[in-house]
């Protein structure tokens, strides 16, 4: 880890000590929003999978039909019994607030002209096979919907995912442990200087009590020799 | 109110017309890429459907709008089947998300997922 220089005082000590209970908070949060937006997207996944596999096997039985009604048809009227839509399909989207993520919820409006069956087109000179696969896809309509509704989420809940993932693995792994690692410095330099005050103090005192008794020993020495002289 | 659009071969999207879709034929991948930029760029759609076969060689041009909240692009099956594609997608999703495949490889996802979750 990238050395950092701070100043070893207390003060400095105290605002990394701050920084880290913040950092600390931040983390819980986007862990919790994280393993929410976890739930949500399996959710989302599970139902789109299962939608997919009805859309998919329900989509391949339309195409069957269709390739029937080309087979017994010649292609110019297929085309003129299918071009003209006697209805006109369109979305009105809404936005839904997936925990601050927005993604769109699709709702199907269908303008239909005159009577609203879905066959747009005389029953003469179509086979029925036609019929059936356009009523077929006519009630996929909903479902392609929603899997298109599931896939978009999906997709915008990966990406929040993997940002929130992010974020919380910088914080748990790089930032936390970079202020832990400063505070302790710190503190340890603190230590040290206040180790190294003691002992300063301790060696002072020493020093004054060694040179109290050397004074002391200087005077006992001249009361000694004092009476020999005036004898 | 946004359109619906559709982009596949002319057999696979024929049936769409009736339905209302915006309809686009494309036979060749190059000129699928283009309407499906012209569509996506114009605002105009919601939803555009694309089939399999396209998707696949457009892999690149449909990132770009993946991360977009509209257009939802969506591959649907062509008409020689599904190839697995748009599941492969939502595995890709998955393992975007989780950071490995837990929904798709084995099948109890309850238990693999609550593995998952355990996980610092």
């Amino acid at each position: 880890m990238a050395e950092i220089r701070v100043n070893p005082t207390r003060m400095e000590m105290k605002r990394y000590q701050t920084r880290y209970q913040t950092a600390r908070r931040g983390h819980k949060l986007l862990k919790d929003k994280r393993d929410e937006l976890m739930r949500l997207f399996l959710d989302v996944v599970r139902e789109d999978k299962a939608l997919r596999e009805r859309v998919e096997s329900a989509l391949k039985e339309v195409y069957g039909g269709f390739t029937v009604a080309s087979a017994v048809s010649s292609p110019k009227m297929l085309e003129e019994a299918l071009i003209y839509p006697k209805k006109e399909g369109s979305l009105s989207v809404d936005y839904r607030n997936m925990m601050s993520v927005n993604v769109p919820v699709f709702r199907l409006q269908v303008h239909a002209e005159g009577n609203a069956d879905h066959y747009n087109y005389g029953m003469a000179f179509t086979s029925g096979e036609l019929d059936s696969a356009l009523r077929a896809l006519n009630g996929m309509m909903e479902d392609l919907l929603r899997m298109a509704e599931l896939e978009k989420t999906a997709q915008l809940l990966a990406e929040e995912i993997e940002r929130t993932r992010r974020r919380v693995n910088a914080l748990e792994y790089i930032l936390m442990p970079q202020y832990l690692e400063i505070i302790r410095t710190i503190r340890m330099r603190l230590e040290e200087n206040d180790r190294g005050n003691t002992t300063r103090l301790m060696k002072v005192k020493d020093m004054m009590v060694q040179a109290q008794m050397e004074q002391n020993a200087m005077a006992d020495e001249d009361e000694e020799s004092d009476p020999a002289t005036g004898a | 109110m946004y359109k619906i659009g559709i982009i596949g071969s002319r057999d696979a999207v024929l049936g769409f017309m009736a339905l209302g879709f915006s309809v686009e034929e494309a036979a060749t991948a190059e000129e699928a890429a283009k309407k499906l930029h012209a569509m996506a760029r114009s605002q105009e759609y919601g939803v555009i459907f694309l089939t399999e076969h396209y998707a696949m060689q457009l892999e690149d041009e449909i990132a770009r709008y993946r991360d977009l909240p509209l257009p939802a692009i969506v591959s649907i099956p062509g008409q020689e089947g599904s190839t697995g594609y748009g599941m492969n997608n939502l595995r890709r999703a998955v393992e975007r998300a989780v950071g490995a495949d837990i929904l798709f490889k084995n099948n109890e996802p309850a238990q693999s997922e609550n593995e998952e979750r355990n996980k610092p």
